[in-house]
């Protein structure tokens, strides 16, 4: 395991600066022991009596909602919270008082099925965050069991105090104070993408009094106390003593390693258990997630409300008119209708009390009319979610192969949503490229090499050339690739047989390109790694760019192997000699990057004894430290810069410098000093002294890496863009890369307006150098503003003859843009363009961007992200899309659903986005429909009994119809319904447009449902009552009473209902037949079931059907009549509309039907029925060139 | 340079393989069902579905209609109004004293066969805004009392009939109380036509619903006397007036059996009724009728079903007529997109 005694020897203290090393002597120290700073750790004795005195909780970590004990009430305050179910509660309380107009029983029942179907589904989706709590909390992790043995134990046991020892890649169990580390100098590098996203790698390092702790057994009588801060969720700081020794040593956060970061490049540490479980910075700084809901439910809760208004002026008219008719009947003494006996009464039916009577019979009647709110809708939605959600998670074509992931909707809340996205704000890196880069061209000595094409280049000749080009770009590719015969090297892509394979040699500038893969070879961090078996070498890097240099110089010759606290060893081929030499460079100093310098250097001195300044850098920076001579051919490399820029390629200046001794001995002396200053100004003197030094460099090339697009990125936003999405671009990328992927991507295009706002002009460069902050603010706010004002300008200019345009902003023009009053007009402007990249942005600002769209435009947004930074941008907005791919998964975390790849965004939205927000909102249409032809069958029956809240149905029909007669068949419309297949949704992206405009849930067609609804009931009651009247109902002469009219309206209404739905959907699969027709069979069984019960329980329906409904043929004549003239109005208004205005799906359904689907003048004259010409994306890139072209033969005639 | 990229552990040769060996565990495994490709009918209303069903539903409809009508025509009805010719001209003013009143009110009436009657000939009567369907009435009841006689006392739901002088009431509740006591014997030229009584209601009620031992016990005893009497010396179960009038009626205006009639009619036959008029529906100004109805196989006289059935036949041929005439005028025009809704007001949305 400890493979590494090598590099056990380095001190990489001396490597790196430590810029914020040891300088957070701060006077927090003094308040240890103080109020908040009240914790003691004994390291290495958690059993002792002071451990035991301070009784810090273990390291179980609790992820769950509910507790065994917590469950029933926190989860039934949870449901009842929701107004719908909560009127249940309260009818189906009242049902047990006298006012019922059905027995409680019945009413309680559809509650309790309702609710216990929730609370189930609650109590499954916690049992398996507690299954994960289980995996977390048993990982095993080695510890100090005394004597120095170490041995495994689970992470729960984990106690403060306990010494741990983690092992490379892994995971720190709970915030840890480093005592050693396998480096001498107890160094350790740190992975925390899970905490804040950053990726690149952190230095941490121990104390040097506990550095000496390397091996198991010195952990015998290892004793120290730690007085620190309370827990708290600030995962930068950390204050705290150590008592070692009978001395007091001052710590800091770089001695603290906190839980769920990943220990990296170093091979074991020692740590110490500070924080544990609940008290960890990690799980302090979790929050809960927003709880999101759909725009599609939020309108739902609408249409309760509105249903509930119906309901209570329907109670209140029948209260109203009930409350008349009560006092009518006793007139001094008088009866009127003395079958009722109103002289002799109980409240409710008190003629003397009549108001009275009223009031309580309105209670009766918000009881029965209960029918109108669906109780079941919110069950049925949560569950057919569930299973939609299950569907996007199972979807074998979101699945990526790679990196074995498949779609992950972590909630199941907003699969609705996903159909109706109106704007995209995607992250760049890692979402829209892959984050992995490929060395793929340089510039050596004003010489262009790398003949590799990139997928920038590639969508380059796209857009310039005739698609031939692009077809024999990527056809000699692939040629090439095949004739090569050799495995792809990650992050090596570069082609070139005149500097390949030695040939350089022969090249006129040999000796650069020498010096500059030599430099590749040795300015950087990177450390290599042997492998014993195969002799292979790989690199450990601390960024992907940096690892692709160090291959490419090992692909070409230049082989690095070895690194040691002093000296860089290559492995390289000498032309003179034509062998492989090994040469081994002293390492002098390490200058190292940072984003204000943009530049790295190393000062190594050659096996010649010569002394060489190596130098990479930004071609900004770069190129004002060249020396005045030496640079011969800068013009021909700042060509191919700008070339490989216009390519989307990240680029690099080379250049190194020879120094003498005495030179770089007064440079050293200077560095050193700075380094080992305390003072707050360190920095800058450093960057001082490396100023002096990196100048008059000598101009060596250029090199080109290729920041690789994701697959399927292009195709992706243009099906998106096709389907009327608009799609945002905000990283935090400087703006000419930003640029240069918006051009691979599609989103920017030739021909396009570019709307550029920005801050680096030079009055407010010569401002922020005289560094006064007001006028900074005011100089800069006004300039963006004059910015906006003149984009915006430019757009109305335009506006009658469209023409696309593009915005683009950087992070600090972004800053102003975002304030009170501007942002408005920023976003005015927004809309108006095609796209819109905002580049160099903060995470903050990318949240707050999000919001602008979403509350500034009504709309609903989707952000996708796959780093921490883009968590606020994910919570923020409507959904939240993390791609899974890399391995933070902070993202993943605080988002709604996980992908694999950008690619599959089209297939999750233009599918399943399309697909849920067509179900659920028919589905929900549905219900209500179904709800109000029932419940106003009861209504119009109650007021043909003077409004006394007799219902006209049998307690239990009642209570059964939402769960048993009518609801599966929604829930089966709900799960599979399909408008047009998969193909379809993509052949015709515009069909998402019907999401996105919400046109299935709109209120018409809310109203429309509605409506439907009180005509179907009226005609049930009316044609059931009319061809039920007094007359016989038999051929034996009995007349139908109370119990025949209600079993057979009743009928009547389960047969209508779900013909509806037949009617409606447009997807019959054998699951859809089951459901509907075992829905009505359900309904004929359940009458035999229930009439054949003893009467007692029976009570009116008992025998009905067996003696009185089957054997009669009226019945039958009626369930036949009113069903198919309940339907008739539907159906003709649906194929009304299906000739004259079919929507656009129907459209697409005849296509299909007709077989016309592969008629491309067809499908296109179909696809572009939006009179909104299509404005990004490469179809409309296609086009725009197709323009052009026609444009130019126009003009030569 | 490496400002925001990964650490990455990139490496040659080694690390390509690693990939490719790697197991696919969480690949979804493939089925029809969750890659929602089951087999599926995916009907359309195209031209020719929609003009079928309506001429499916015309066509089965139609003759429904006309048979259903034929049947109810058959149908032959007497109904004879009688709640205000029965009471003697001098009393019309206060209605409902003179029913209150004691003493017997006979009331004859003549009815005249317009058609001939087959047997049986069904006796109805019919009383009008009487609110059987009440929930204060429904509920006044006891199924246990009426079915077991130990659960006589059972009476809480029957209130304010439960009780009598201290002893519950059999059958209580104000359905029984309230039970129809006008009384009508047939005559056709001076002979006596029986009207039998036998098996006018449902036989599940009778079997089950109304016991065989329970009798009639302190019924119209109390201070406020509702309609008939019973006679204590039949069980319930042979109640059969009280049978069918505790199956309530759905609506205000209904119809309860009388009894039967088992000889025909013939046409221009005179009918005697001589009736008691005793129930009080003048207080809550009710008709009362008295009908005498032959069956059919689809029940009595009711047109209702028919002319439905032949208007919604006549409407969907009419229907079918339409749509083709304007499939054959108008065919459909697939590329036209100006009634795609997002494109009446393409700037706004």
């Amino acid at each position: 395991m400890r493979g590494g005694g090598r590099r056990r020897k380095l001190h990489f203290s001396k490597i790196y600066s430590f810029t914020c090393g040891k300088s957070s002597m701060r006077d927090e120290h003094s308040q240890i022991g103080g109020p908040g700073y009240s914790r003691v750790v004994y390291c290495n004795e958690p059993d002792s009596f002071e451990a035991h005195m301070r009784n810090y909780g273990d390291n179980y970590v609790r992820s769950t909602k509910y507790t065994v004990a917590t469950f029933l009430p926190k989860s039934l305050f949870e449901q009842f919270r929701r107004v719908a179910n909560f009127y249940f509660l309260v009818t189906g309380t009242l049902a047990f008082t006298p006012l019922a107009p059905f027995t409680a029983v019945s009413a309680i029942i559809p509650l309790i099925i309702v609710i216990g179907a929730t609370m189930v589904k609650e109590g499954i989706e916690d049992w398996r965050r507690k299954q994960q709590d289980i995996e977390v909390n048993n990982r095993k992790v080695n510890v100090h069991y005394g004597n120095g043995v170490f041995d495994y134990t689970a992470w729960r046991n984990l106690r403060v105090g306990d010494i741990v020892r983690v092992e490379k890649d892994e995971f720190f169990p709970t915030d840890l104070l480093l005592l050693s580390s396998s480096y001498d100098d107890a160094i350790c590098y740190v992975e925390t993408m899970n905490l804040d996203g950053e990726t690149n790698l952190k230095l941490k390092q121990a104390l040097e009094v506990t550095s000496f702790l390397q091996e198991d057994s010195k952990f015998n009588d290892f004793n120290a106390i730690v007085k620190c801060e309370d827990p708290n969720a600030n995962l930068y700081s950390f204050v705290g003593t150590m008592e070692f020794d009978k001395q007091q040593f001052p710590l800091s956060p770089q001695q603290l390693l906190l839980r769920d970061s990943k220990l990296r490049n170093t091979d074991y540490i020692y740590g110490a258990v500070i924080f544990t479980g609940p008290d960890t910075k990690v799980i302090q700084n979790s929050t809960a997630p927003p709880s999101k809901r759909s725009r599609v439910e939020k309108k739902m809760d609408k249409i309760i409300y509105f249903l509930f208004c119906v309901l209570f002026t329907m109670a209140f008219v029948g209260s109203i008119y009930f409350g008349i008719a009560t006092k009518d009947d006793l007139n001094n003494g008088i009866m009127k209708r003395w079958y009722l006996r109103p002289d002799n009464s109980r409240i409710f039916f008190d003629a003397k009390r009549a108001p009275y009577a009223a009031i309580y019979h309105f209670l009766t009647a918000l009881m029965l009319y209960g029918y109108f709110i669906p109780i079941s809708l919110y069950v049925s939605i949560e569950i057919v979610k569930v299973l939609q959600s299950i569907f996007i998670n199972q979807d074998i074509h979101m699945y990526y192969e790679e990196s074995d992931k498949p779609a992950h909707a972590r909630t199941s809340n907003l699969n609705e949503e996903l159909g109706q996205v109106d704007t995209i704000l995607s992250d760049k890196t890692g979402t829209l490229t892959c984050n992995s880069m490929e060395f793929i061209k340089c510039s050596v000595a004003g010489t262009a090499y790398g003949r590799g094409y990139t997928e920038v280049e590639r969508a380059m000749g796209r857009r310039n050339g005739s698609p031939l080009v692009h077809q024999h770009l990527s056809g000699g590719d692939n040629l090439k690739d095949s004739t090569d015969g050799k495995a792809p090297i990650k992050g090596f892509n570069f082609k070139d047989e005149r500097v390949m394979n030695g040939n350089w040699v022969n090249e006129p500038n040999a000796e650069y390109i020498q010096k500059f893969f030599s430099l590749l070879a040795i300015c950087h961090t990177a450390i290599p790694e042997v492998d014993e078996a195969t002799g292979n070498i790989s690199y450990e890097a601390e960024s992907p760019d940096e690892a692709a240099f160090v291959i490419a110089a090992r692909e070409l010759g230049f082989e690095f192997y070895k690194r040691t606290q002093t000296t860089i060893s290559l492995r390289e081929l000498d032309p003179v000699s034509g062998k492989k030499v090994e040469r081994t460079y002293s390492l002098l100093n390490v200058l190292e990057f940072n984003s204000t310098r943009k530049r790295m250097s190393v000062i190594v001195r050659s096996e010649g004894g010569k002394i060489l300044l190596l130098s990479k850098g930004a071609d900004n920076v770069m190129l004002e430290r060249l020396a005045r001579n030496g640079s011969d051919f800068e013009e021909e490399t700042m060509e191919h810069l700008n070339e490989y820029a216009d390519a989307g390629l990240r680029t690099l200046i080379l250049a190194y410098r020879e120094l003498d001794e005495d030179e770089y001995k007064e440079f050293n002396q200077n560095f050193i000093k700075a380094k080992n200053s305390v003072s707050a100004e360190r920095e800058t003197v450093i960057d001082e002294v490396t100023e002096k030094i990196e100048k008059d460099l000598i101009l060596l090339g250029a090199t080109a890496v290729e920041d690789k697009l994701q697959n399927g990125v292009p195709d992706c936003i243009d099906k998106l863009a096709q389907a009327g999405i608009k799609i945002w671009v905000l990283t935090g990328d400087k703006m000419e890369t930003a640029i240069n992927i918006g051009f691979a991507c599609s989103l920017l295009r030739q021909g396009m307006k570019q709307i550029v706002i920005t801050l680096e002009s030079p009055e407010i460069k010569v401002l922020e150098k005289e560094g006064e902050k007001e006028a900074i603010a005011t100089a800069s706010k006004g300039s963006v503003l004059n910015q906006i004002n003149r984009g915006k300008a430019q757009l109305t200019a335009s506006s009658r003859n469209p023409e696309a345009f593009a915005l683009i902003i950087d992070g600090k023009s972004l800053a102003y843009a975002l304030e009170d009053d501007v942002k408005n007009l920023f976003l005015n402007l927004a809309i108006g363009c095609a796209s819109v990249i905002c580049c160099r942005s903060s995470p903050k600002q990318k949240a707050l961007v999000t919001r602008l769209v979403k509350s500034g435009t009504g709309k609903t947004t989707l952000a996708i992200g796959d780093g921490a930074n883009d968590v606020g941008m994910l919570q923020e907005a409507d959904i939240g899309v993390g791609i899974s791919g890399v391995e933070g998964m902070q993202a993943v975390m605080s988002s709604d659903i996980a992908i694999a790849q950008f690619q599959y965004l089209e297939r999750l939205l233009l599918v399943h986005g399309h697909w849920c927000y067509r179900r659920i909102s028919s589905m929900i249409c549905y219900f209500f429909y179904k709800n109000i032809a029932f419940g106003f069958t009861l209504f119009l029956y109650e007021a043909h009994t003077s409004f006394s809240g007799t219902p006209a149905y049998n307690d239990w029909f009642l209570s059964l119809y939402n769960v048993f007669f009518s609801s599966l068949p929604v829930v089966a419309m709900g799960v599979f319904d399909q408008d047009v297949s998969a193909r379809f949704c993509f052949k015709f992206p515009l069909l998402y447009q019907e999401g996105v405009q919400n046109i299935l849930f709109s209120w018409r067609r809310i109203f429309g449902w509605m409506l439907n609804g009180f005509t179907t009931a009226a005609i049930i009651f009316f044609f059931c009552t009319k061809a039920l009247a007094h007359q016989a109902f038999n051929s034996e002469g009995k007349t139908a009473g109370r119990d025949i009219l209600g079993a057979t309206m009743y009928t009547c209404t389960v047969w209508v209902v779900n013909l509806q739905m037949a009617l409606a959907i447009s997807y019959f699969t054998l699951i859809q037949h089951l459901f509907i027709w075992g829905s009505i069979a359900l309904w004929y069984i359940f009458l035999l079931a229930y009439g054949a019960m003893s009467p007692s329980l029976s009570t009116t329906a008992y025998k009905i059907f067996i003696e009185a409904l089957a054997p009669t043929p009226s019945f039958w004549l009626i369930t036949i009549f009113v069903p198919v003239s309940g339907l008739i109005l539907f159906f003709t208004y649906s194929a009304v509309q299906m000739r004259f205005f079919p929507m656009y799906h129907r459209t697409i359904q005849w296509i299909r039907y007709e077989g016309t689907s592969n008629d491309p003048k067809l499908c296109d004259m179909v696809r572009q029925r939006s009179l909104r010409p299509q404005t990004v994306g490469f179809t409309a890139r296609l086009a725009a060139r197709a323009n052009r072209i026609k444009d130019r033969h126009h003009n030569r005639r | 340079m490496s400002s925001n990229t990964a650490p990455s552990s990139s490496g040659g040769a080694g690390s390509a393989d690693a990939t490719s060996t790697r197991r696919h565990s969480k690949r979804p495994k493939y089925s029809r069902f969750t890659q929602q490709e089951l087999p599926a009918c995916k009907p359309i209303l195209t031209p020719r579905w929609v003009i079928s069903a309506f001429m499916l539903v015309s066509i089965v409809f139609i003759p429904i209609g006309v048979a259903s009508l034929f049947a109810s025509r058959d149908v032959v009805e007497i109904i004879d109004r009688y709640e205000t010719d029965c009471i003697p001209t001098t009393n019309r003013t206060d209605k409902v004293r003179f029913i209150q009143s004691p003493g017997p009110k006979k009331c004859n009436r003549t009815l005249k066969v317009s058609k001939r009657m087959k047997q049986p000939i069904y006796v109805y009567y019919q009383l009008d805004n009487f609110y059987q369907n009440h929930r204060r009435y429904v509920k006044s009841r006891s199924d246990q009392q009426l079915k077991d006689p130990k659960s006589e006392s059972d009476v809480d739901a029957c209130k304010p009939e439960d009780m009598a002088n201290g002893l519950p009431i059999v059958p209580c509740g104000l359905i029984a109380w309230s039970l129809f006591n006008d009384t009508y014997s047939f005559s056709r030229n001076k002979q006596q036509l029986t009207v039998n009584k036998k098996d006018i209601s449902w036989k599940s009620d009778r079997e089950h619903k109304f016991g065989k031992n329970v009798f009639p016990k302190n019924f119209q005893n109390g201070s406020l006397k509702g309609g008939a009497t019973l006679n204590t010396s039949k069980p319930l179960s042979e109640q059969e007036d009280l049978i069918v009038w505790m199956r309530t009626a759905a609506l205000p205006t209904f119809r309860k059996l009388y009894g039967k009639i088992e000889v025909d009619l013939e046409e221009n036959d005179t009918i005697e009724v001589i009736l008691d008029n005793n129930y009080n529906t003048y207080s809550f100004s009710g008709k009362k009728k008295l009908v005498l109805s032959t069956t059919s196989w689809i029940g009595g006289r009711n047109d209702f079903l028919g002319i439905a059935y032949l208007t919604v036949g006549g409407l969907c041929f009419f229907l079918a007529m339409a749509f083709t005439v304007v499939y054959l005028v108008k065919p459909r025009q697939l590329g036209d997109p100006s009634y795609l809704s997002w494109n009446r007001n393409p700037g706004g949305h």
